[in-house]
């Protein structure tokens, strides 16, 4: 039994969230998470959750805690932004490379300077390289069941890793959507009891965490974490099956859509994926071969299924809505490495858009698929790298 | 030397009191020696040193653990010595 809802995205995590039930949450505000975590912290005031809420002096603090709180032997959450997640920096790598599962939703925003407080994904694609699991999502339906597939992932005694949960600021987090809530007990069945692994309170067995680890096994302590990484898609595969047997909803490293036989195809994340989606019904109405690939998985990111999926395709554009000045966009950097392996590829595009929260329109998907279709008939690249609809 | 997949995940240290066997003595490029008719045996020495390497026994310093002592020289700051004369001086190593 699901319970359908009009929710706005923050306030399906949080739901989330509270069926998770976690021991320990560290949050300071920021826009546009704040809401997430006032909606949290009434809970924890209305006592449906038994966690101890720790209010903080900032993002550093609310990360140290979490870290604190996880090493000790709970389950921990928080939720952040922008900024907040780049004040947390020094201390997201020490949360994964302590292999602590802390569970964080992240509410995509810019970052300063210029000052916006708008959706685009720089946050969590300057944090790709932390060692955090990062899944991304459509819409509140999917950031909801995300979050709550995100403690199964992380929580896996294969992995314990700290999860990223990324949904667009605003687009997602303060618009209201149909969805679907699973029924309390079923989450909790299906996440199931926290298993504490090499707990700081343990105090029969004293532990260190975060010794000094020099030149002779630095190195080899960064290999494991990186092997403790590979095993990451499959625990996410198993994990979207199990899901899928309790809600019904399908997921997996990313999502193709209608990319089969598609000549011509965008790869594109989160919310604007489900724009693209309604652009390419439209062209395939006018007999253009268009597809679409949103990337859920993003780290560890799944190179080989991603190279399968794209290499017959003529053309693809990947959007970013991030951008590496004096680079190519995040996720085109990672989509030609995987595409480079195959013999077979496409010609490759890179589209920076909706950088600090602009619209991304059905007519610049339009316009990018046009574009492709142009190449695909052997019309050549222009330009490998532009930004969409830049007033020029 | 362990290899990669014998190691703990997390680099988590999986016993108490282990830093007993890195030894930081040989860090030092200073090294505290004791004069013993000046201490007044007041434990300053002790209660400073952030390496517990000043040695004490029955209520009474002995001298100097120099298998850990860093050769910070708080100790011999903070010692008052009797009349102005102290009790720790700091020698530079290999001296
Ligand atoms: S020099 Fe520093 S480490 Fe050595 S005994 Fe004195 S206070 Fe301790
Ligand atoms: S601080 Fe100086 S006087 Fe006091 S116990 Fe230590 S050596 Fe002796």
């Amino acid at each position: 039994m699901q319970k359908v809802v009009a929710v706005t995205g923050n306030e399906a995590v949080a739901n989330a969230l509270r069926q998770a039930n976690p021991d320990v949450c560290a949050a300071y505000p920021i826009t546009p998470a704040t809401d997430m975590m006032q909606r949290f912290a009434s809970f924890v005031s209305n006592g449906e959750v038994d966690t101890e809420l720790i209010l903080v002096e900032s993002e550093h603090s609310s990360m140290s805690a979490c870290i604190g709180a996880s090493a000790a032997g709970g389950r921990v959450i928080t939720a952040t932004s922008s900024q907040g997640l780049a004040l947390m920096w020094e201390m997201l790598h020490i949360a994964s490379g302590d292999n602590l599962p802390i569970i964080m939703p992240v509410v995509n925003r810019a970052l300063s300077a210029p000052l916006n407080i708008h959706g685009d994904h720089s946050d969590a694609m300057g944090a790709r390289d932390t060692g955090w699991i990062q899944l991304w999502s459509e819409d509140a339906q999917e950031a909801y069941d995300n979050t709550i597939q995100a403690f199964r992932i992380g929580e896996h005694l294969a992995l314990r890793l700290p999860v990223m949960i990324n949904l667009d600021g605003f687009i997602i987090s303060h618009s209201i959507e149909r969805m679907e809530y699973l029924e309390d007990k079923a989450v909790e069945d299906f996440i199931g009891e926290f298993k504490v692994v090499n707990a700081l309170l343990d105090l029969d067995k004293p532990k260190s965490y975060g010794p000094l680890i020099l030149p002779d096994l630095y190195i080899e302590y960064k290999r494991l974490q990186h092997e403790i990484m590979s095993r990451v898609k499959g625990v996410v595969l198993d994990v979207a099956e199990d899901f899928e047997k309790l809600s019904g909803r399908k997921y997996g490293l990313f999502e193709s859509y209608r990319l089969e036989d598609a000549e011509v195809g965008l790869v594109i994340m989160s919310s604007a994926a489900g724009t693209a989606k309604d652009v390419v019904d439209s062209l395939r109405v006018k007999g253009i071969k268009a597809g679409l690939l949103k990337p859920r998985l993003f780290r560890p990111f799944p190179y080989g299924e991603m190279a399968a999926s794209l290499q017959n395709l003529k053309a693809v554009a990947v959007m970013d809505r991030a951008d590496s000045f004096g680079g190519y966009g995040p996720v085109f950097m990672e989509v030609s490495s995987a595409l480079y392996g195959s013999s077979k590829r496409p010609a490759l595009i890179n589209k920076i858009y909706g950088l600090g929260g602009r619209d991304f329109l059905p007519a610049h998907a339009e316009e990018t698929f046009l574009e492709l279709v142009d190449i695909a008939k052997g019309g050549g690249i222009k330009t490998i790298k532009e930004y969409i609809g830049v007033r020029q | 030397m362990k290899k990669w997949h014998e190691l703990v995940p997390g680099a988590v240290i999986l016993e108490g009191g282990s830093a007993v066997r890195f030894k930081t003595g040989s860090w030092r490029a200073f090294k505290p020696l004791w004069i013993k008719e000046n201490c007044i045996q007041c434990l300053f020495c002790w209660m400073y040193c952030p390496d517990m390497s000043v040695t004490v026994q029955d209520g009474k310093m002995t001298g100097f653990d120099y298998d850990y002592c860093k050769g910070c020289g708080i100790c011999a700051l903070e010692c008052p010595g009797k009349k102005g004369n102290k009790a720790i001086i700091m020698e530079e190593e290999g001296k």
